[in-house]
């Protein structure tokens, strides 16, 4: 089983054997970073991100950077030939002679996977519209992974934005198959997840989902609590927004009748879904989540360009 | 009753859900014909109650997917002096290119012309199509 020269634009392209490949091999360099420092040497990442992102373009930076590799690309799509109405497959043809693995973010649902489809070089999603987001994906299952040992046996729920949150459809599509995963979808009703998914969990997957809309009902059942933030970039218009964007709040006195050893997560940024004081409670562990996205990255990056 | 002849040689459309015949009438162009082709609209039939009929004196090359796809009721019957030679029954076809667009306006398919979205009929009793592209599911209308 090999992952080199492989494109990761859906968490579906790789089997739960190759995940677990890449989440051991994340582990191991977040024990030991230093025995990865030139694991990279010499080749280029390619960061192609058409809409603005500052966490995940940092970390796929900082995770080749740390693996002693260079990094190049555009961080805004007005500044690049994309303004100037270049097709994604003429950038690509382009840039997979410029790079040895690209990165692309794109607001447009599906664009990595065109890419993928001219590229000679790994393509990783780096998230597409409201659609999906592979490698945060393989943050929240490393982080998993890290504190409960093994994904499996979990009921998880997910609160916010259920409709554009590409992260929570990543996670969702992926943990469905892992074994005996039950999911809590909490959200307003304007903010379901979206049709085909619910089809998708439902028929593809058979897994057991309950819709609800109050955060607190199922808080003593849960394993996991993804919490999203409501994305305002999202919208079409701001009233919507407004209505919406105070809808969940977890504080610490909610938290008092959850699990001892409930995971909160968060693919981050916040804004206000979680207050400040839940951050110091052991349960909280979004942040050494966004610090294990760094690892995940360089081991996948490693893998698909067949150095580890 | 209205009778209408056979035709020696060619093809009958026949089945086709009652007041859909105009609508595959146009949509299989039949009108840029230069041969004879006859609609026959709300003919009884014992199984649907009323069907529409088409029928085009002509060795027509059919895009059977198309058919499938608006109509899987219909049959197709070549006819051969006077006979048919060849019957063919119609399914909802599982993979559709080119037919139709993904509905989701955030699709690639909407806006790069190198994105031709593959569809993939979802097994969930309605004729709902997954974009290769989005996952969107598209629902498919005449």
């Amino acid at each position: 089983m090999t992952l080199k020269g492989r494109h990761l634009v859906d968490p579906n392209d790789m089997t739960l054997e190759e995940l677990q490949q890449i989440i051991d091999l994340g582990l191991k360099m977040y024990q030991d970073p230093g025995a990865y420092s030139e694991f990279c040497k010499g080749k280029i990442l390619g960061t192609l991100f058409y809409e603005p992102s500052t966490r995940t373009r940092l970390s796929f930076e900082s995770a080749m950077l740390r693996m002693g590799g260079s990094i190049l690309g555009f961080s805004d799509a007005n500044t690049s030939s994309v303004k100037k109405g270049e097709s994604i497959a003429d950038t690509i043809r382009v840039l997979d002679d410029y790079a040895d693995v690209l990165v692309m973010r794109h607001p447009r649902e599906g664009a990595p996977k065109l890419a993928s489809e001219f590229s000679t070089v790994p393509i990783i999603n780096g998230g597409d519209g409201g659609h999906q987001h592979p490698t945060q994906t393989l943050t929240d299952l490393i982080t998993i992974q890290n504190y409960r040992g093994e994904i499996k046996d979990l009921k998880v729920a997910f609160c916010g934005d259920l409709l554009f949150g590409r992260t929570v459809h990543s996670l969702l599509k992926t943990l469905s198959r892992f074994e005996n995963i039950s999911f809590v979808l909490i959200s307003p009703p304007e903010l379901k997840i979206p049709y085909h998914l619910r089809d998708e969990l439902i028929n593809k997957y058979q897994v057991e989902i309950v819709e609800t809309t109050s955060l607190e009902e199922y808080l003593p059942e849960i394993d996991i609590l993804y919490m999203t933030r409501i994305q305002k970039e999202r919208f079409f218009n701001e009233e919507d927004y407004i209505k919406l964007k105070d809808s969940y709040i977890l504080n610490r006195s909610k938290l008092k009748n959850a699990k001892e050893d409930l995971l909160v997560l968060h693919p981050l940024p916040r804004v206000n879904e979680i207050s400040y004081d839940v951050d110091d409670d052991p349960r909280a562990r979004y942040f050494e989540q966004a610090t294990l996205g760094v690892y995940v990255r360089m081991a996948l990056m490693a893998l698909l360009l067949g150095v580890a | 009753m209205l009778k209408v002849a056979g035709i020696e040689k060619g093809i009958v459309i026949d089945h086709i859900t009652a007041g859909k015949g105009l609508k595959i009438f146009q949509k299989l162009n039949l009108d840029k014909l230069k041969t004879p082709a006859v609609l026959l609209m709300n003919v009884p039939s014992k199984q649907a109650g009323q069907k529409d009929i088409i029928k085009i004196q002509d060795d027509l090359d059919i895009d059977l997917t198309v058919l499938g796809l608006i109509d899987p009721n219909i049959t197709v019957n070549y006819i051969v002096n006077d006979k048919i030679e060849k019957k063919m029954e119609l399914k909802i076809p599982e993979k559709v290119k080119g037919l139709f667009e993904c509905k989701n306006p955030r699709c690639i398919t909407s806006v790069d012309q190198y994105a031709e979205a593959e569809f993939t009929l979802v097994p969930n009793g309605k004729i709902q199509y997954r974009c290769s592209y989005c996952e969107e599911l598209t629902e498919y209308k005449l």
